[in-house]
């Protein structure tokens, strides 16, 4: 059985009877088990996925209703949560923590007969862009095992490159989606701010991030966000899309589209194939009738300072919860007042998440709020005015998804600063509540390469378009595991 | 001069659910831990649902302590670390970043000083700390999660209080006030809970936290009075400090924690966006709003000619108002005023009575209807209603049962009447002469009858026995 399809394939196949949803998540897992061990994509995987989908046949066979769809095998990052199920966040804090509640987006996928097969891995409560800062270990990069899969999201994007499932969730707070998507060459979205609800996704820095759909294709991508997006009670911060069909129309193409080359994200520090690849996509885009040009976002070069400064003061509040009292590890009260428990428990916070939350606990404090905390929201604000500014004359920007090539695992571990500094072109879109997309462009020496495509908040039907545009320009090798 | 200031925490009890979750916002009735969900316990991935009821109910105590109402409203993030709180920080408003909060700058008026509030916040209250073990060494907290997230309305005022009895004065007013509004019940236990700030003339101010109820929120005031005025008279300088009331002991002790110290990194909170408190609404909430205390009193006494004493007494309690409201008529109004606040208010002065009383407002206008045409005494009316009050039956019913109907019998008044005739001699002797001796011999009528005779009748075969 040919377990590389894509979402929309493996609907048709099941469809029309060529294979059966039972079968294909058997093989799944059969592959997840067999390659899982050199990838580590996976932090656990559903036993009972198999039953489930011989379930969802019966339902097919029997002519009743069936969701759209059908048995298909998905990963979901282990920052949601499902009823009943390990969500760890990659954190020894959680490590046996089991949600009593579905995530938001769960319940929709599981009312269209999705198919579950594991939770996979994560930078520690996703702070990471590397997936090496998960407290179980590193994800590798199917495209080379020495290499970093890109992250936070990176078991989503490595299971869904080596076919150990269809599509994947992932969560994208600055990057996290996206970066992975491009270091694994699939395509990883980031929705506009409120496209789809957060309830259930453990919050990270909850006033910038997203769930967003990692898969193999476009219309891939499409499909999930038909199925997850819109209003959701439990969400305050959810928009009404109206019920919008992002797979109607994805072919409508590009001609006369303005779009504006973001020169921030080409600029100092950018590998020169990633460079080319840029140009190359930006020819392709024009042979199609689109027209690009420069566009200037100033305060672009401040964004990833305002973005680690927000990100960890929110952090430090969200994580603020984790004081192991209602839930979390076996670890007595025996002889603790509540503050010197709280303290000890909070050690089991990996090295990341720990600095971050020092930095969160001091950048909004009293007297270096302004300085600070206060400073980050202003670069916010104007860099939200600047690219509103730029919606105004494009239709589109686009820019490389990540600056570098994936790097070798443990190579910058030891260097937060520098890789800070890769968010650059990535944060962009989380601080001003864009959306934003990264399509596989290119291989260079075996190294995958994503272009980002933005559009203006509730554009994402347009920005799906285009990416649609773009990824049938190029034809790009299989994945060698 | 003295001066006190207060922070005043009112739960809007008449909310169906909490300020953010669907768990009952009336926690009182469940078992430990049970009133609680993903939501209020904070859990991984859990969000805030803005309860839009709790916003509204806000809105009408801004309105009503006449402050100002902002054009749209934010929720910020009080972060600290406390086993109360399951998100270790607190939703709650703040004005520091621009007026944000339900109620800005308003005022009250405390009979003729006028109390100007600072402003008026919505936010979550917490769980519940019980502590458990005899010493220090043995104690052992634990915590109930019900009341987590149960909407809480903080209102502050400005230190414009000079003595305890102006504060005092004014919580009866703000808990009427609540109260008649519909959106507290201030006799529950826990409902109104106080914090104060207080100063003497030359001294600094000291925060007293912790006052469980109004009644105590006095008695610390004065303490804490007397223990400042005593430090100054001694030239000890008063610190600034926060001190906690010591609700056994009845004092104010020295708060040794570093809590005016702490830092709560106060920022927005993403999760709920901004509120737009619409003028439409505000007009409609407006409308909707129960008449004043104020304006029912005035009314009760213009059109009805209640005493003053009596209508201020009626408007300012809302089980009592209501109950008037719906039962009287034009002709009824002073009587029924009369009953309740003379009888009724004997037979249920505490919140259990109330609330097992059977009483409803058809009683009291068959109570006045049988006392305007003289099928019961006054003094029978009141026997009645004790029993009403306790069962709940027909007024009817209780008059047979117990038997208080009024003789109107001709025939069998008569016959009484003749028996006092005849052993009252003298004073039938003197009545014909003086007509106020008249009113002894209606007195041993009645004495005869228990108080059940009908008094105009007795009056008038009285008249025509003596001739």
């Amino acid at each position: 059985m040919n377990l590389k399809i894509s979402a929309l394939e493996f609907v048709q196949e099941v469809q029309n009877g060529n294979i059966s949803a039972e079968d294909f998540v058997a093989k799944t897992l059969e592959r997840i088990q067999n390659i899982d061990e050199k990838l580590h994509a996976f932090l656990s995987v559903n036993e009972d996925a198999v039953n489930q989908a011989r379930e969802i046949d019966k339902k097919i066979k029997s002519g009743n209703k069936v969701g759209a769809c059908f048995g298909m095998p998905i990963s979901i990052k282990d920052n949601m949560c499902i009823k009943n199920s390990k969500t760890t966040c990659a954190s020894k804090m959680l490590e046996n923590y089991v949600s009593p509640y579905d995530a938001t987006v769960i319940t929709k996928l599981k009312e269209q007969d999705a198919v579950f097969v594991g939770k996979v891995n994560l930078d520690e409560f996703a702070m990471g862009l590397t997936t090496e800062f998960s407290a179980f270990g590193a994800s590798k990069n199917p495209w080379n095992t020495e290499y970093v899969p890109g992250g936070s999201s990176g078991g989503s994007a490595v299971s869904v490159s080596a076919f150990e499932c269809v599509a994947s969730l992932g969560s994208d707070t600055g990057g996290s989606v996206r970066n992975p998507a491009s270091f694994c060459s699939v395509v990883g979205y980031k929705p506009t701010y409120g496209l789809i609800s957060r309830y259930g996704l453990i919050s990270y820095a909850n006033s910038i991030e997203q769930i967003g759909p990692i898969t193999r294709t476009v219309k891939d991508t499409a499909f999930m966000l038909n199925i997850i997006s819109g209003l959701d009670p439990n969400d305050n911060t959810t928009v009404d899309n109206k019920n919008e069909d992002y797979l109607s129309g994805i072919d409508s193409g590009i001609e006369g589209k303005k779009i504006g080359i973001i020169k921030e994200m080409i600029g100092e520090g950018i590998d020169p194939t990633v460079l080319s690849a840029t140009k190359d996509a930006i020819s392709k885009l024009e042979t199609l009738g689109a027209t690009c040009e420069e566009v200037s976002l100033d305060m672009v070069k401040y964004s990833v300072a305002a973005y680690y400064t927000i990100t960890a003061t929110e952090a430090g509040s969200n994580l603020a919860r984790f004081d192991n009292l209602r839930y979390g590890y076996d670890f007595s009260v025996e002889g603790y007042e509540f503050n010197s428990y709280i303290s000890k428990a909070r050690q089991k916070f990996g090295p990341e998440v720990t600095r971050r939350m020092i930095i969160g606990g001091f950048v909004p404090s009293a007297g270096h709020a302004g300085k600070y905390f206060l400073k980050a929201l202003k670069v916010k604000n104007k860099l939200t005015r600047e690219i509103n500014e730029a919606f105004k004359k494009f239709d589109l920007l686009i820019a490389p998804t990540v600056p570098i090539l994936p790097f070798k695992i443990g190579e910058k571990i030891d260097d937060p600063v520098s890789l800070f500094q890769i968010d650059i072109n990535t944060v962009t879109a989380n601080l001003t509540g864009k959306p934003a997309i990264s399509v596989p462009f290119a291989i260079s020496n075996g190294l995958p390469i994503g272009i980002q495509l933005f559009t203006d908040s509730m554009q994402d039907k347009l920005l799906l378009q285009a990416a649609y545009a773009l990824e049938q320009t190029v034809s790009l090798p299989e994945v060698p595991i | 001069m003295t001066k006190i200031g207060l922070e005043i925490h009112c739960q809007l009890t008449n909310l169906e659910s909490k300020l953010f979750c669907s768990c009952k916002a009336n926690y009182r009735e469940f078992e430990i831990n049970e009133n609680i969900c993903p939501i209020c316990m904070g859990l991984p991935g859990s969000l805030p649902r803005l309860n839009q009821e709790a916003v509204k109910k806000a809105t009408i105590i801004a309105m009503a302590l006449n402050c100002t109402i902002p054009d749209k409203i934010a929720f910020f993030r009080k972060n600290y670390f406390y086993p109360d709180l399951p998100k270790n920080f607190q939703i709650t408003q703040l004005n520091i970043y621009g007026d944000t909060s339900i109620g800005g700058t308003g005022s009250i008026m405390v009979g003729d000083k006028k109390i100007k509030i600072t402003r008026i916040q919505l936010e979550e209250d917490p769980g519940r700390l019980i502590y458990e073990g005899s010493s220090s060494k043995n104690l052992i907290t634990l915590v109930d999660y019900n009341r987590a997230g149960t909407p809480l309305v903080e209102i502050v005022t400005e230190p414009d209080f000079e003595n305890p009895k102006q504060v005092r004065e004014f919580l009866n007013i703000l808990s009427d006030l609540l109260e008649n509004l519909g959106v507290s019940d201030p006799s529950l236990d826990g409902a109104m809970r106080a914090d104060a700030n207080v100063s003497i003339e030359g001294g600094k101010k000291v925060e007293i936290k912790n006052i469980g109820s109004f009644h105590d929120l006095e008695k610390a005031t004065i303490f804490e009075i007397t223990r400042q005025e005593s430090l100054h008279s001694r030239n000890i300088a008063i610190i600034q400090e926060t001190r906690h009331w010591d609700e056994q002991r009845k004092i104010t002790v020295s708060s040794r924690s570093k809590e005016e110290d702490l830092d709560y990194r106060y920022f927005l909170e993403g999760d709920i966006p901004w509120v737009k408190i619409d003028p439409e609404i505000q007009k409609e909430l407006k409308s909707q709003m129960p008449e004043s205390i104020n304006s029912k009193k005035e009314r009760y006494i213009s059109q009805f000619d209640i005493p003053t004493q009596v209508a201020s007494v009626l408007s300012s309690d809302k089980f009592y108002s209501d109950l008037f409201e719906v039962s009287h008529t034009k002709s009824n109004a002073k009587e029924i005023a009369n009953i309740i606040t003379t009888d009724l208010m004997g037979l249920v002065d505490t919140r259990e009575k109330r609330e097992e009383s059977k009483i409803t407002a058809k009683h009291l206008t068959d109570l006045t209807d049988s006392i305007q045409s003289g099928k019961i005494s006054r003094n029978s009316a009141k026997n009645a209603l004790y029993e009403i009050v306790k069962t709940g039956k027909d007024l009817s019913q209780v008059i047979t049962e117990l038997d208080l109907g009024n003789v109107s019998d001709e025939s069998e008044l008569l016959h009484i009447i003749r028996e006092v005739i005849s052993e009252e001699s003298q004073a039938v002797l003197e009545a014909k002469s003086n007509p106020q001796t008249i009113n002894y011999l209606v007195g041993k009528v009645m004495q005869k009858t228990k108080g059940k005779a009908d008094p105009t009748l007795t009056l008038d075969l009285l008249k025509k026995q003596i001739g």
